[in-house]
């Protein structure tokens, strides 16, 4: 770029405002996150400063790596599932037309409930006694009980995160679709393309942006799931659905122990930030 | 390489039997012809397009390429090449991949097809990009490598172009042309070329296909254009600014204007009720003083001095005209004038279509 262009550093002005809310809102809470990690907080006006001890008591914690364990599964699971789902749903929705508009509605419903509803919806769905799910399943003579069963636990909250969040990547691959000029189909066509090769080489390629997005959203979404599960199954049975969010909230809330919470939430941090920066590279243009 | 025959070919969007997007029409496009098809945005010519390549089944009518129908073959059974208005190009492809995508598609293998891609690669002197990524080339090149597809079929029967300058520098858009009138002689391809823009219609074809509301009103070469239209569209549409269409009567076997008989070089008779008028170029109108034969009174109401041209903005009774003076021929002043209308130079039209 050219050398000689003017520096006004009076630009700097501009960028205040934004500097001062995201400053209100991320890096003041973060830097008190930091500052509990290293102390332990006694009682008002009573710490000690420990150091790197929470974070090595943490790292060593069994607990821990079985709930990062279960959440690397889980995610993996759920990106598996929902991107590939998500472009064919994106896929067989129709162009144009009142039916385009009653699939998308339909389509973004689950996106419209809250999500400690959406737990509540699936607990009763998948009981055994009245739930529509669970009844059916039991009355078909499989032996289905998400409460003690953990491989069902484990099915359940999968199918409650599919369900809820396949929609978010069909849309945006939908929208992705659209955007497609037209010119390009019909150049395949008079190219001869293969209805494969019309996807592999004009929809997916076009599709990359959103993907890139739609994927991020969903690994950082589904690494911090929390509201599902712990309506659905409250983490158990056990510790089989016990994710890393909810691994936190025992932690801090449940016992109190405020110095390795704030640890452990700094290195979730990084671990989904380590993540997303992994996966956009991935899928980042290669050029 | 083929004659393509349409007949009564005729396309509705919808079903409604008066929007027709392109009226049924019997037409004939020659073997190794240059055509260029010349209208506004919404005329049809894009339909008629699609209607040849396949891409669109016409609402009626046949299409049949050396007499052999084709109408209900899908677009990659016609042997037609089409480049678009927004270069198509497979991004993740390189150069050499895309040309080769048609010939992979029709179960080439790599070593058939090398040379064949090399081939073309060097007419459109791509030979050089063809291992690059085809999304990282400007935009002129990717419009090469659109026609590149169309050509690397050994069995094309014609190339189609929808507005292909659209999106080209100005000054690449002079050498794409060039290109595209040298492949035309090199591979003595038939070429239908739609564009709406009249300079690159007149320059590129040797016949120009005008278009108006879903209709072919005139096709000719540029000169019959501009010297005879056979439509009021075209002698507007044509030229710049476009032929003046000055209302007249018809009174003891001539035209007057104003009381004044005028001659044509139309022979025929109206017919009687028509809304007759007389149509000149603005290149042809000479001002005069005096009257005289086939002078007509008018006001002068606006001159602008375009340096080698003078316009003249011009009264006729109710209809208004440009006249367009060469520079030096005497400025003339505001006010009252006499219009002189050279006979070889008008001709008579009835409602919108010329009287032979």
């Amino acid at each position: 770029m050219s050398s000689a262009k003017p520096v006004n550093q009076r630009a700097w002005w501009f960028v205040l405002p934004v500097l001062i809310s995201v400053a209100f809102s991320a890096l003041i809470p973060l830097m008190t996150i930091v500052n509990y990690s290293v102390q332990d907080i006694l009682g008002p006006d009573q710490a000690v400063f420990v150091g790197m001890e929470w974070y090595q008591e943490i790292l060593r914690d069994p607990d821990l790596h079985g709930a990062l364990y279960r959440q690397l599964i889980f995610t993996t699971a759920a990106l598996v599932i929902e991107i590939p789902l998500g472009i064919a749903l994106a896929l067989a929705i129709p162009e144009r037309g009142w039916r385009a508009s009653l699939v998308l509605v339909l389509l973004a419903m689950p996106l419209l409930i809250p999500w400690n509803v959406v737990g509540t919806i699936w607990q009763i769905f998948a009981r055994g006694d009245i739930g529509l799910l669970g009844y059916v399943l039991t009355q078909l003579g499989i032996d289905y009980n998400y409460t003690q069963d953990p491989t069902d636990a484990w099915v359940t909250v999968l199918v409650m995160d599919v369900w809820h969040w396949t929609p978010l990547v069909a849309l945006l691959s939908y929208a992705a679709l659209r955007a497609i000029p037209e010119p390009f189909y019909q150049a395949a066509r008079i190219d001869g393309a293969s209805r494969w090769a019309v996807f592999r080489y004009i929809e997916l390629p076009k599709m990359r942006g959103v993907l890139t997005i739609a994927l991020l959203l969903r690994v950082m979404d589904s690494f911090m799931i929390y509201t599902e599960p712990f309506v659905l199954t409250g983490g158990g049975p056990g510790t089989a659905t016990t994710f890393l969010s909810q691994y936190l909230t025992q932690k801090a809330v449940g016992q109190f122990d405020l110095g390795p919470a704030a640890a452990f939430s700094l290195v979730y941090f990084l671990i989904i930030l380590l993540l997303c920066f992994v996966l956009y590279n991935f899928m980042k243009d290669p050029r | 390489m083929a004659r393509i025959d349409l007949e009564d070919v005729g396309h509705r969007y919808t079903g409604a039997t008066d929007a027709w997007a392109l009226r049924p029409m019997t037409t004939t496009w020659t073997d190794g012809g240059e055509y260029a098809l010349l209208g506004p945005s919404g005329c049809g010519k894009t339909t008629l397009l699609n209607i040849i390549s396949g891409l669109i089944a016409p609402t009626r009518g046949k299409v049949s390429f050396d007499g052999r129908d084709v109408t209900a073959l899908a677009p990659e059974a016609r042997n037609i090449a089409q480049v678009f208005q927004f270069p198509v190009v497979y991004d993740t492809m390189t150069v050499f991949d895309n040309l080769a995508f048609p010939l992979r598609n029709r179960g080439w293998s790599n070593a058939q097809l090398r040379q064949r891609v090399e081939e073309v690669a060097d007419i459109l002197e791509l030979r050089a990009d063809l291992g690059r990524r085809a999304r990282a080339l400007s935009a002129d090149q990717k419009q090469k490598i659109s026609l590149g597809r169309g050509l690397v079929r050994p069995d094309v029967a014609a190339v189609l172009f929808d507005e292909p300058l659209t999106v080209i520098d100005p000054h690449l858009k002079w050498l794409l042309r060039r290109k595209l009138k040298q492949i035309h002689q090199q591979l003595k391809l038939s070429l239908l070329y739609v564009t709406h823009d009249q300079t690159e219609a007149l320059t590129f074809a040797d016949q120009v296909v005008v278009m108006s509301q879903g209709e072919i009103v005139q096709v000719g070469t540029p000169e019959q254009l501009f010297e005879t239209p056979a439509h009021r569209f075209v002698g507007h549409f044509i030229g710049s600014p476009g032929m003046n269409f000055l209302a007249c009567e018809w009174t003891g076997g001539a035209a007057t204007i104003a009381s004044v008989r005028v001659e044509t070089s139309s022979t025929q008779v109206p017919p009687a009720d028509a809304r007759l008028a007389i149509g000149v170029r603005p290149e042809y109108l000479e001002l005069a003083a005096t009257p005289g034969p086939n002078r007509v009174p008018v006001r002068i109401a606006a001159i602008q001095d375009q340096g080698i041209h003078t316009m003249v903005r011009l009264e006729v009774g109710a209809s208004s005209a440009w006249a367009k003076l060469r520079a030096g021929s005497g400025t003339p002043a505001p006010g009252s004038a006499f219009a002189c209308l050279p006979p070889r130079r008008c001709a008579l039209y009835a409602g919108d279509r010329r009287v032979p």
